[in-house]
């Protein structure tokens, strides 16, 4: 199985980085499984095409703003990640949803799509996260290694990193429910 | 009566940007370009390390990330005065123009084209006469009456399928699409095939950048690929020559394709040639150094007054102080603090958002001067120059554009036709050959170098304690990029980048005078002003790129063009 982990996001605007940091998160923590492949998108589109064509499985991970309280995860697949581009709900919506479309209209679109977003607090122009997305970006890595798995792989984490305890979030995306658990990196 | 039609934001670019335009008799009489976004990368670089600005300057854009990162190595590599080993300035000489190809293909057929190109004309077309329209112009492989036969039944059935997914926002049907169903059927297979072609220019950047998105191989001094012919972990023969291959195909497509296609939309609208010129003062900087200290240049730059090729002044290295003195910028009508005009040295960034004040502060962008006056760069800037300074490649694809352009419409086109809309496509198809030609000089020239025995790649920058100061010029895919640096003890001090959609996108300046967007509206008719699709003709045609100044977009869904009476 093909499987890319893509990260999007700008890292010099505090939050909108998350989803590039969780990659590198994920690379810290845990063992790369055979077939996966990593990689920061930054803000590019098309010239992300190349990477996601013809993949089984995409995972893509950004910041979404769908008004939850900052630090609220979403997961989507299939048909709703291409409708969320194309609402404008992420910041990055010109460049993914273009490239999204371009992959269907030649017949290049992966299999299966997956959406882990989370949601920002500041958007503003600076490196640091904010305390609720930055404390976030472990239990991002975590989801995408439950994500893995549940895709048959056999996911493990570097030795020398602690696991930590599991919570489950409910949140809400447009219409959908999502109920996610992952891992809660939050003190308290 | 006067209309007023306000575009926000305006689609198929890049970032975000609002066109206001004032119509009268259906004709745009006055017109403000606002960008919507704040840019602060000033603020992030304050204090840190010069060596390793370009990191973060590669994030400022999507579209843009090679050209930042280079930009922002020269600007530090100047402030020191360094020299550059052969192989390191080759390498990026290599990545650069691999680049600009990728870019220009892109801006053409995924980002402009659909304003000339009605995708769903191209249902009505009979594949074999496109195929034989092809045939007659080009020899690329691609031109067959099967391949415009599979193009028609996969749009087939996407319009059947009603999700035109892509191509759902064009303004399909509007009066002034001219293309024969044949032709916008062509348009439209090339518009696919262009997106494998520009996967092998972004291969050559993977190849020697290490990675893309976000090259990993640029260091002040340098590069960090080290050579050896034998080691396969290093950039090796077999490495070399695939990138050979690569830049061939490339090629191909670039003469044989992109450079047709243009001539062919050039002809169709010819009328196109008198609307948009703008601002005629041209600036451009020399491009692909060919010795260590950057003094030999590959391109010639230089900057071009009203339109007055033969007043050409040349630009001669990083180190020109024409150019170095010429460049300012005002925040009269932009949304910083005060009102004042200042060399990138001594700018600070205190921004002040008011309202869109129709003749106050109006964007976000601020208004660069070159000798206290607007100047447009990009490719028409840098083909103008580097006509006017007699450089045989632009010459040679130069008047063999305006010949085919000319042999088509059957008329005889002249290079004053490049000061407009159309000529803005024309001198990129045109760069863009150049740049294959390029592309070649430079692989070979790293062969040479290489088969000589020499395999240094970096020199190691030295910082003093005291204030320094450089500028890293860059001629980009969009023109004239600087990045303005002041190091003090080692660290930075000051930083500032005047991209080359500030200089076309800029509001008007302290003396009102209107940027080159601006200016380039005054005189487009538009049939429809709900669907203003010439404005977006002439703003396209600039490839504008307005995430250097941010990447936020609103989330909201809202209408694209609002259109009231005044």
């Amino acid at each position: 199985m093909n499987i890319l982990v893509l990260g999007i996001g700008n890292l010099l605007l505090q939050d909108e980085g998350a989803g590039v940091r969780a990659v590198e998160e994920f690379e810290r923590m845990y063992e790369i499984p055979r077939g996966v492949e990593l990689l920061d998108g930054g803000t590019s589109g098309i010239e992300l095409l190349q990477y996601i064509q013809g993949k089984d499985c995409l995972i893509l991970l950004d910041v979404v703003k769908s008004g939850n309280p900052p630090g609220t995860f979403i997961r989507l697949e299939g048909e709703n990640v291409p409708a969320l581009f194309q609402k404008k709900i992420s910041p990055h919506q010109l460049g993914l949803s273009d490239l999204l479309a371009t992959a269907q209209l030649i017949d290049r679109m992966p299999e299966r799509v997956v959406l882990i977003g989370i949601e920002p607090k500041t958007i503003e122009t600076g490196l640091d996260m904010s305390e609720e997305v930055g404390g976030a970006i472990g239990l991002l890595a975590d989801m995408v290694a439950l994500e893995l798995t549940s895709l048959g792989l056999d996911v493990t984490p570097k030795s020398a990193v602690e696991p930590q305890s599991h919570r489950t979030i409910v949140s809400e995306c447009g219409n959908r429910s999502v109920c996610v658990s992952v891992a809660n990196a939050f003190p308290g | 009566m006067a209309k007023r039609i306000s575009i926000d934001p305006v689609t198929r670019i890049e970032g975000h940007l609002r066109i206001d335009c004032e119509l009268n008799n259906g004709r745009v009489s006055k017109a403000w370009s606002s960008g919507q976004m704040w840019r602060g990368i000033e603020l992030i670089l304050k204090d840190r390390d010069p060596r390793e600005a370009w990191l973060y300057t590669q994030r400022i854009c999507g579209v843009c990330t090679t050209v930042h990162a280079i930009a922002s190595v020269r600007s530090v590599e100047n402030a020191l005065k360094m020299e550059i080993p052969l192989n390191a300035q080759y390498i990026r000489n290599i990545l650069m123009a691999a680049h600009a190809i990728q870019d220009h293909i892109v801006h053409f057929y995924h980002l402009s084209a659909l304003d000339w190109v009605d995708v769903t004309s191209a249902l009505k077309a009979d594949p074999k006469k496109t195929a034989i329209l092809a045939q007659n112009t080009s020899s690329w492989h691609m031109n067959s009456a099967q391949v415009f036969t599979e193009t028609q039944n996969k749009l087939k059935g996407f319009v059947g399928s009603g999700q035109l997914g892509i191509f759902t926002n064009g303004y399909w049907g509007h009066p002034a699409m001219k293309l024969s169903p044949e032709l916008n059927l062509l348009a439209t297979t090339h518009y696919l095939q262009a997106l494998e072609v520009q996967r092998k220019a972004n291969m050559i950047v993977s190849i020697l950048g290490g990675k893309t998105p976000h090259i990993q191989n640029l260091a002040v001094g340098g590069v960090a690929n080290p050579i050896n012919t034998d080691s396969p972990s290093t950039l090796t023969m077999e490495r070399l020559f695939y990138v050979k291959t690569l830049i061939d195909e490339l090629g191909d497509f670039v003469n044989n394709v992109y450079f047709q296609d243009v001539c062919t939309i050039g002809a169709c609208y010819r009328e196109w040639t008198a609307y948009g010129a703008g601002v005629t003062n041209y600036l451009s900087v020399p491009e692909f150094p060919m010795d260590t200290k950057g003094t030999v240049f590959e391109h010639p730059g230089g900057f071009i007054p009203d339109g007055d090729i033969s007043r050409f002044h040349p630009i001669t290295g990083f180190e020109d102080d024409f150019l170095k003195k010429g460049v300012q910028e005002s925040i009269k009508h932009s949304w910083y603090e005060g009102s004042w005009t200042r060399h990138p040295w001594e700018e600070d960034t205190e921004p002040h958002y008011t309202e869109f004040q129709d003749d106050g502060k109006y964007s976000w962008v601020k208004a660069p001067t070159f000798n206290g006056k607007p100047a447009q760069v990009g490719p028409l800037a840098n083909v103008l120059c580097m006509y006017a300074a007699g450089d045989a490649h632009t010459r040679r694809y130069t008047d063999k554009a305006l010949a085919t352009i000319g042999g088509m419409a059957g008329e005889k086109v002249t290079i004053a036709a490049l000061h407009s809309t159309i000529g803005r496509h024309a001198a990129r198809a045109v760069r863009a050959a150049v740049l294959y030609e390029t592309l070649q000089k430079q692989w070979q020239a790293l062969m040479d170098n290489i088969g000589k025995g020499d395999t240094w790649t970096f020199n190691k920058p030295e910082f003093p304690n005291g204030e320094i100061k450089g500028v890293g010029l860059h001629e980009a895919p969009r023109g004239v990029l600087s990045h303005w640096i002041v190091i003090k003890g080692g660290k930075i001090k000051n930083y500032q980048a005047v991209v080359p959609s500030t200089w076309n996108s800029g509001p008007r300046n302290a003396q009102d005078a209107p940027g080159p967007y601006e200016a380039s509206l005054v005189g487009t008719p538009v049939v429809d002003a709900e669907k203003p699709l010439e404005v977006l003709r002439t703003v396209h045609s600039f490839d504008p790129c307005l995430a250097c100044a941010i990447h936020m977009v609103d989330t909201e869904n809202r209408e694209i063009v609002k259109v009231r009476a005044l």
